[in-house]
This record gives structure tokens, sequence and C-alpha cells, in this order.
């Protein structure tokens, strides 16, 4: 793989692709295992972010790393100020910082006072501001990491402008983004990632739009997802209506009963921001849910569980598990109210007893129900000791959001085998995933989102990857109007 | 969403409106509050509170604490005295109680830093021992100081206390220090967020480290400048200083989630809003027992304001990102 200067690469792969890992070595935060590096016909071989940074590779990442309590001249050279000497002290020289901040700002045409605060900056601008930190380094490559994921589409249109206008100036970019459209405005060169390997890469004319998502996502979809044995039913058990919260708006949806409902879209689509508004994670501000024969205003999750709905989140070690306590204690941390005495005491036998049959169920692989630490287990184990916990409720509805993430093939199967029983039981399923092919294979309706809305609902007929990803990818504007 | 601006104007104004406020009600209730003679006498008791505080808002602008404040005050005094009785000139015991508050505060630093052992934790430590110290070097009791110390309490240039003097002096080059100067600039970064301080190549350890220094260095010389006032130092010197610095820093506007604030208007008007309520209270006789119940009252609808801001500013970032 190589990049020219005055030439912008697009990386494109799904999630879980290997893009980030890659993007790690190329900055020295990762070292290769084997393979070499070269810049400018030397081998490069950074140990750190500090080695990669001083020999010309500057990161745009999608996370900014700015301080919004300062101001944008303060920003840019929080390490490096200009400083002159006056009575014995070291000061910093406003003029000339801000003259240099100035300077900076002009090249990425960001037209503000350098002693603006960058908390009052839109979050375009404030890109803009960590591109001039970029280029302060005097950058051979600038690697931009979904750039865009953040930016309204003019905002987007703007910052690909400056791409245009640095690779006027020599400098060499990789741009790496899921939304192909965007790729095939930006690039020179474009490189698929699909499993840790380098699929294709070529010039952009090689490439269409067809052809670029069949590399991304053309594995076989192997039988791995387990059948059901019951079809859902057309009763809908759980209905939003309405939902609106600082994130999401207009958001309307049905799950019937035994029915597994997708949502798909890209990262910062809003699914995950949906489901802790009506969780009451997060705050919301209008709109219902109606779930079995109560419609309820206010949403938390204490109240949710108590109702038979639980919640699989996204970062299980943030927000699932007490890696540092038993697998045991884990399990039954959400049962409790269950196994009570007259006395309100927990009635540990039973529960005990109850936490292991569970544990058998999902088939973790452990040495000590009660005395083996959660954070000893692998990540799929970890999964299935999350699952036992919201299994052992007897839970109506289950919300999985990114119930496979970081699991490796074997347990995956399992867990979708355990999630299908719960279904044929008489449950129901949300699942979300950025990985359209556990969508397809597991759900009854598919919901793309974007931007915060509903873009499109497919159901199972009209299941087709490509149609999916295109509505979740650039093609989801003109079907968000539509929406409207 | 109320505007952000408009709040903030509000709230810088709303310390100040609020120290007019205590003047106006105390000036109607005795007519000695309002005299020349009480405001200097404002001035000078709240000197000392000034100086520590000025030290503390360093460390609360990391997002950092220092609860061992009072407990350095109180050892500064013990080992000053105690030099100066043994025979010390004062002039050759004040550097060197400094330069002890600068080894505490350096102590503090050094385990927050070396240990990552929250800053709460380390000052709590001293704040025990070095209560504890000091009670050992002065035996339990107080230690009387020699006139030269009173001298220095008393003495005025230009009709201005030397204590006041040093206390403009400390918040001057305090805020110099915080506006223009490097270290200064980094301070506020730190306290945004030490992570991407890492990340953005600031030297985060030395940072710290200078904070609980400069910390330590303005409790003992706060320390000093109180008991120059005293003529003595009791057990109890310095009891609860460190709360009453940290009131003095967060009335001011500077927040405990770190990242924000000032030395000056900011530290300077609360200690001196803490100090009128005080010498108000005296001044109409009140009675003693309503002294903290008063002062508490305020320092928790300015802390509760506080946090209700922060926690909106919070839940408004996580709509930018």
């Amino acid at each position: 793989m190589a990049v020219n200067g005055g030439q912008v690469l697009a990386l494109v792969g799904e999630n879980g692709a290997g893009k980030s890992t890659l993007m790690n070595v190329l900055g020295g935060i990762h070292q290769p295992s084997s393979g070499e590096m070269h810049l400018n016909n030397e081998p490069y071989a950074p140990q750190n972010a500090e080695d990669a940074y001083n020999s010309g590779v500057a990161f745009i990442h999608q996370e900014l790393n700015l301080f919004p309590n300062l101001s944008i001249s303060e920003n840019l050279f929080i390490n490096s100020f200009p400083t002159t000497k006056r009575a014995g002290l070291t000061l910093i020289d406003r003029s000339s910082t801000n003259q240099k901040a100035r300077e900076l700002l002009t090249r990425v045409d960001l037209k503000v006072a350098p002693d603006t605060r960058v908390e009052d900056l839109s979050t375009a601008q404030q890109q803009l501001v960590e591109i001039a930190k970029a280029m302060a380094g005097k950058p051979r490559i600038i690697i931009f990491d979904e750039p865009t994921t953040a930016l309204s589409r003019h905002e987007s249109q703007a910052l690909f402008q400056l791409i245009g206008d640095l690779r006027s100036q020599g400098i060499a970019m990789i741009y790496i983004s899921h939304n192909l459209g965007d790729i095939m405005q930006l690039a020179d060169n474009i490189a698929v990632l699909r499993d840790g390997t380098l699929v294709s890469a070529g010039p952009k004319d090689q490439y269409s739009m067809n052809r670029l998502i069949r590399d991304m996502v053309g594995r076989d979809l192997d039988s791995y997802f387990p059948a059901r044995s019951k079809k859902a039913s057309d009763q809908a058990v759980w209905e939003v209506r309405k939902l609106k919260s600082d994130r999401v708006t207009n958001i309307s949806f049905k799950v019937n009963e035994c029915e597994i409902l997708g949502f798909y879209g890209l990262v910062g689509a809003g699914r995950s921001e949906m489901v802790r508004a009506i969780l009451g994670l997060d705050p919301v501000l209008s709109g219902t849910v109606r779930w079995k024969d109560s419609t309820y205003h206010k949403f938390s999750p204490a109240q949710w569980i108590k109702n038979g709905v639980v919640y699989l989140a996204e970062d299980r070690r943030e927000e699932g598990l007490l890696t540092g306590k038993s697998i045991q204690k884990n399990i039954q941390l959400a049962s409790f109210p269950r196994y009570l005495n007259p006395l309100k005491l927990v009635k540990y036998a039973p529960l005990d007893q109850e936490s292991k049959v569970y544990a058998d169920i999902t088939k973790i692989n452990y040495q000590n129900l009660n005395r083996q630490q959660v954070q000893t287990l692998s990540g799929g184990n970890q999964q299935k000791v999350v699952l036992s916990r919201l299994l052992m409720t007897h839970p109506g509805m289950l919300i999985l959001d990114e119930p496979t993430k970081g699991i490796d093939i074997g347990a995956r199967q399992e867990i979708y085998g355990l999630i299908n029983k719960l279904v044929d039981q008489g449950a129901s399923a949300i699942i979300i995933s950025s990985e359209i092919e556990e969508l397809l294979g597991m759900c009854d309706r598919i919901i793309v989102m974007g931007q915060g809305q509903i873009y499109r609902e497919f159901s199972k007929q009209e299941f087709d990857k490509n149609t999916i990803l295109e509505a979740a990818l650039g093609s989801g504007i003109s079907n968000m109007d539509r929406g409207d | 969403m109320s505007n952000p601006v408009i709040f903030k104007r509000l709230r810088g104004q709303s310390i100040v409106i609020l120290l007019a406020l205590v003047i106006l009600v105390f000036s109607l209730l005795s007519p000695g509050y309002f005299t020349t003679q009480n405001f200097l006498n404002i001035l000078l008791q709240a000197s000392g509170l000034t100086i520590v505080a000025t030290g503390m808002t360093f460390v609360l602008l990391t997002a950092g604490i220092d609860l061992s404040v009072g407990s350095i005050m109180f050892v500064a005094g013990v080992i000053s005295g105690k030099l100066v009785v043994g025979g010390l000139s004062v002039w050759l015991a004040v550097p060197v109680t400094l330069v002890l508050g600068i080894i505490l505060g350096l102590m503090n630093g050094w385990f927050v830093v070396r240990f990552k052992i929250v800053p709460f934790i380390v000052t709590l430590a001293t704040f025990f021992a070095g209560r504890g110290l000091g009670l050992l070097i002065s035996e339990t009791r107080a230690v009387n100081l020699p006139d030269e110390f009173l001298q220095i309490g008393s003495a005025r240039i230009l009709g201005i206390p030397l204590p006041v003097i040093i206390m403009i002096m400390v918040v001057a080059v305090a805020q110099l220090v915080l506006d223009r100067t490097v270290f200064g600039r980094q301070v506020y970064a730190v306290g945004n967020s030490q992570e991407r301080s890492v990340k953005a190549g600031i030297n985060l350890n030395r940072v710290l480290l200078r904070v609980y220094i400069i910390c330590g260095c303005c409790a003992a010389l706060g320390g000093l400048v109180a008991i120059a006032q005293l003529g003595a130092v009791s057990p109890t010197f310095g009891f609860q200083s460190e709360f009453m610095a940290i009131a003095a820093a967060v009335l001011g506007g500077t927040s405990l989630f770190g990242g924000k604030g000032r030395v000056f208007p900011g530290t300077l008007v609360g200690a001196l809003l803490i100090q009128s309520i005080q010498s108000g209270l005296v001044i109409v006789n009140a009675d003693p027992y309503l002294y903290p119940l008063i002062t508490g009252t305020i320092i928790f609808l300015i802390v509760l304001v506080d946090s209700q801001r922060h926690y909106r500013r919070k839940q408004m970032k996580g709509i930018s990102t």
C-alpha cells in the first residue's frame, strides 16, 4: 500500500476490518509484528506517538483533542507557546502567538479571531482548529479518521474543499470513512480492508460504488444463524411513538411478539442514543413507549427491569459488568428482588443454584463460579455472563446493543442461539448492530437510522445487503428528505 | 437551552452583587460598618485567607484539592514561632518557613503524581499528619511570638498595612502566572482533561507537582501573615482553614471540576465576601453560633449553582460529541 504526496488515499472497510489497527501502527501506538514501512524512501518505524509526530505524520481523530476552556491560539500552542522575557519572568508572547495562530487559521480557512474560546465554536470549526494544529507540525502525511461523522453536509463539503487545498500543497492524506459517497468524491486511490487483510487497492476509477460494497462485505453468509421455530406474530407488544431527545428526533416503531427488530446505521447514526433515551439513561424531551398494556411517559432502567425489559449495553466493561467481582455475583445482580425472604433479606442458597443453572445454559466457560473474577474471562464469555444475568430475570423484551462486538465466531453462534431461544419462548428483541450480516441473519425487520432519525424500514422480503448499506451511506440523504 | 453567555455574565456579577448586598445590609444594621477603618480591617483580616485561597485556586484549577493547607499554616506558624523564640532572626525564619511550605506541598504533589493517589486522600493524610506534627512540636501549647512578629503585622506602607500589600502582590503575581505563562495556561488545560493534556504533549506530572508546591508555599505564607496579626499560634490555628480557602475560591467562580476560575477578581472577592460577613456579624453582635450557619448557607448556595452549571454543560457537551 502506498500514498504519494498531493494525493488522497481512501481507506475503507467494515467495522472491525482492521482500519484502526493499521492506523495505530502508522501512528506508533502499536508495533507491527512483521513487515516494514517507508516514509520518503526511508524506513519508518515509530515507537510512540511522538515519533510519528516528529516524522511528520499527523492524525485528525474522530474525537477531537481540544481544550474547550482555552482559546484557539492556546490550543494550537499549548506546548509550544512563543515566549518573551520580561522582568525575569518568561511570559507568553501574546501578539506573536496570535499572529502565528492567524497564519495557521488562514491555511485552514477558518475566519475566527484566534482568541475565541474553543467551546464557542461549532464542531466543524473545532475540527478546523484540530487540522490547524496538525499543520503547525509541518506534516507530510495527514490521516483523517471519520472526520465527517459529526458534521453537517454543508460543513463536510467545506472540509473537502480544504482537503483539496492541502492536496495542492503537496501533502499526502489517508482518509478513513464509512461514507462511500464521500470516498468517491475525495479519493485519488482506494484501499479496501476486510478481516484484517488488504482485499483490493487501486486508483479510484477502477472502483464503482457496487464494487466497493462488494469488496467491503463480500464474505459468504454461512448459516451460522440458528433457525427459529416460531414465526413472529402480528401483535405489537412494544410501540415507541414520536420519541424525541437531544440526539434523536421523530422515532416511531413497533415490535411484535416473538419478533427480532434490527437497527442499522453508521457510527453516530443515533441508534445507541435512541436506546439510551428509551431506557431513561439520557433525558427524553417527548414521546411515549407502550409495553404490553401500559403506556409510559417517563422511563427509568429500574422500571424497565421490573417490567421485564432488559438492556445489554454496547460497552460491557463500562456499563454492564463488575469485572473485579465473581461470575456468580455478576449473574445475580439483577435478580435480587425475586429472592427475598419475608424480612427482605436475600436468600442466597436458591439464588446461587439458579445462577449456576443460567451459567450452564449460556455455556460460560468457567473454572469456579463464585470465586473466579469476570475479568479473567475472554470477551465472549464476559458477554455470556451479561446475557446470563439478563436471562435470569425472565425478560419479555431484550434490547441488545452490539451483542457480539469483539466476540469470536464460535461464541457468536451460541449467543445467537440463546437470543433465538428466548424469542421462541415468546420474548421480543431489538438488536443494534454495525454488522449488516448479523442483522440480516437474525432479524425479521431492519430499520436504518442516520443523523438521529429513522431513514427507512426493510421487511424481511426486502433484505438486501447493498440496498441497506446504500440507505445508511451517502444516499441516505435523499431518503431522509423523503422521510420528512 | 439558556444562553450560556448571559448565564456567565450573570454569574460573574452574582458574587459582586452578593458582596454589595452584604455590605449594604450590615451598613444598615450598624453605623460602624460603613467606615474606611472597618473596610481596612476587613482587608487586613482577609489577607491570610486570600493568600491561602490563591494557592488553593491553582490546585482546584487542575481539578485537584488540597485539604492540608490548614495544617500547613499551623506547622508553619509553630515552627517559625519556635525558631524566632529560639533566637533566629525573623528575616531568616520567614524564608525557612516558606521553604517548609514548599516541601510539604512537594510531598503532596509527589504522592499524587508518583503513586497516582487521588489528591483528596493524599492531602487528607497530610491534613492529619501536619496537625499532629505541629501539636508535637508545640507540645499542644500556644506559641507566643516576640514583638518583632507583631510589628510586621502592624507595619504600614503609605498607610496600607503590610499584610494587605503582601496579599495584593500575591494575587497580582498569581493572576499574571495563570494568564501569561505557559505553565499557567497548561494548568487550565490539565484541569479540562488530563488525558488530552498528555496527548497534547504537556508534561502533566510537572504541572501537577508545581500546583501543589505553589499551594503549600501560599499556605505557609498565609499562615505567617495571619499569625503576624495574632501574636500567638494557638493549637487550633488554621483549623478548618482549608474549607474556608476552598469556599473562597469556589465563591469566586473557580470550578471544583477544574479548568475554570481566576484568582483576580474571583478568589479575592470570594475571600473578601467571607470576611465581610464575619466582620459584619461581629459588629452587629450576632450570636457567634450563627456565624458558621450563615457562612455555610451562602457557600452551599453558590456551590449548588456551580454544580448545576457544570451538569448543564456536561449535557450540552454530550450533544456536540
